[in-house]
């Protein structure tokens, strides 16, 4: 069976080094904050000035001066710290934070990242946080489904989609596989109801699987 | 004597902002978006401005009613599209507004190296992307930067929590965002609050914007569109 968005979602929350301060990018990638568990001590950095960002806020309780990247209304946890910009992004860049979790329009064997813009050309272009994520953190993971919704494969020799950043994704999760990219290569770590053959038929990039040794 | 003045109306507080300023205006959507100021400076006219701020305004009110006046020739920002973001939109499409777009990060160190004097600097956000197109890189032991240069405000128009009489300023939860780095980076840093208090109310340890940068403040009670 291929995974679920929750699935996924879990997957990544598991993978998580306990203790990390991790970075959840706008859409799918929140949904891992739904599965840490409190014990492993995980603080969650929201990018407008926050470290121990809690949950969503309960219809009611909203408050207009706490939100997250995606401008919802969050909470705070006990020993949360707020910081202005500057700093919140210094966080990013200087390397400080252990992981950030990302989407993706593309990503290359070589790990570059395409996830802001598709090139369109009536397209406003957007970009927000997720080149200083993507150059930054520590580790990037991205979350995204493996296939476009032609069925073009979104894990590609060279992507064609204008740059987020070059050579910065660490692990790729989707709903048939986990991939980690290396310097030797991809590396297929596991499968969700497909096979290594059948993706090595299905994907234009070189795999390599984890069990072969390198 | 302090630098701060305190004014006793939104109007006062910008009237002299000048038709052609960068303005340097807070908030990261809606936390934090001075939306009185704002509304003061539709009132007073100025036009032809460049606004800095994260995004391009959300829904019809603030920014987004500053372009829809037709007041901004060019906005720097990190994020315009939003779900509500149906002014900037329009402007944009129609060829009415220049848009700089500039990461997030870049974004606030900009206006941080602007505030403190830095000429410019090298930073590994964007590059290889189309957003370091046509910028000076280079390699500092090993890793590639870019050149990025500072954006110095004529005016900024902070939201910030409580002042006290001195112009120290505090901040109320994530509506702090740009507000600080701000404060730093405009030669006229205007100031709306929601609180004044007496001087020796505020926990000097827990002051962030200290008084030297701040010029105006001026109270505006509770917002209607946020707390204060």
């Amino acid at each position: 069976m291929t995974l679920s968005k929750e699935e996924m979602a879990q997957l990544v929350a598991r993978d998580i080094e306990p203790g990390s301060f991790v970075n959840l990018g706008i859409g799918q990638p929140t949904m891992v904050a739904d599965h840490l568990t409190s014990g492993a001590g995980v603080v969650l950095h929201t990018e407008n000035g926050m470290l121990n960002m809690g949950p969503a806020a309960k219809p009611g309780e909203e408050d207009l001066d706490l939100t997250n990247a995606g401008k919802e209304p969050v909470t705070e946890l006990p020993g949360a710290a707020y910081f202005h910009h500057a700093d919140s992004f210094a966080m990013m860049r200087g390397g400080h934070l252990d992981v950030c979790v990302l989407g993706a329009f593309q990503v290359s064997a070589a790990g570059d990242l395409a996830n802001w813009h598709t090139g369109a050309e009536d397209a406003i272009p957007a970009v927000g946080g997720a080149m200083d994520l993507a150059t930054g953190a520590r580790s990037v993971f991205v979350m995204m489904g493996l296939f476009a919704k032609d069925g073009s494969p979104k894990l590609v020799p060279e992507c064609t989609y204008p740059l987020t950043g070059i050579g910065c994704v660490d692990r790729v999760y989707t709903e048939h596989a986990v991939f980690e990219i290396t310097a030797e290569g991809v590396v297929v770590r596991e499968t969700f109801g497909t096979t290594y053959d059948e993706l090595t038929e299905r994907l234009d990039v070189p795999l390599r699987a984890k069990s072969s040794g390198w | 004597m302090t630098r701060a003045v305190f004014v006793d109306d939104v109007d006062e507080a910008v009237a002299d902002v000048a038709d052609g300023s960068t303005v340097l205006i807070g908030g990261f959507g809606p936390a934090g978006m001075p939306y009185e100021l704002i509304d003061a400076l539709i009132r007073q006219g100025a036009s032809d401005l460049t606004v800095v701020n994260n995004n391009a305004g959300n829904a019809d009110t603030g920014l987004a009613h500053l372009l829809a006046k037709g007041r901004v020739r060019k906005v720097i920002c990190s994020f315009p599209r939003q779900k509500d973001s149906w002014v900037f939109d329009g402007l944009y499409r129609d060829g009415k507004l220049e848009l700089e777009l500039v990461p997030q990060g870049n974004l606030a160190e900009r206006m941080r190296a602007a505030g403190a004097g830095i000429g410019a600097f090298f930073c590994p956000t964007s590059v290889g992307t189309p957003l370091a197109k046509g910028k000076e890189t280079r390699e500092i032991e090993g890793r590639t930067y870019v050149l990025e240069y500072p954006i110095h405000g004529d005016v900024a128009l902070i939201k910030a929590h409580r002042s006290d009489r001195m112009g120290n300023l505090v901040y109320r939860k994530t509506a702090r965002n740009f507000g600080p780095v701000m404060a730093t980076a405009a030669a006229t840093v205007v100031v709306q609050v929601g609180e004044v208090v007496e001087i020796g109310e505020l926990d000097p340890e827990a002051v962030v914007t200290p008084s030297i940068y701040v010029d105006r403040v001026v109270r505006v009670g509770d917002s209607v569109r946020g707390t204060t």
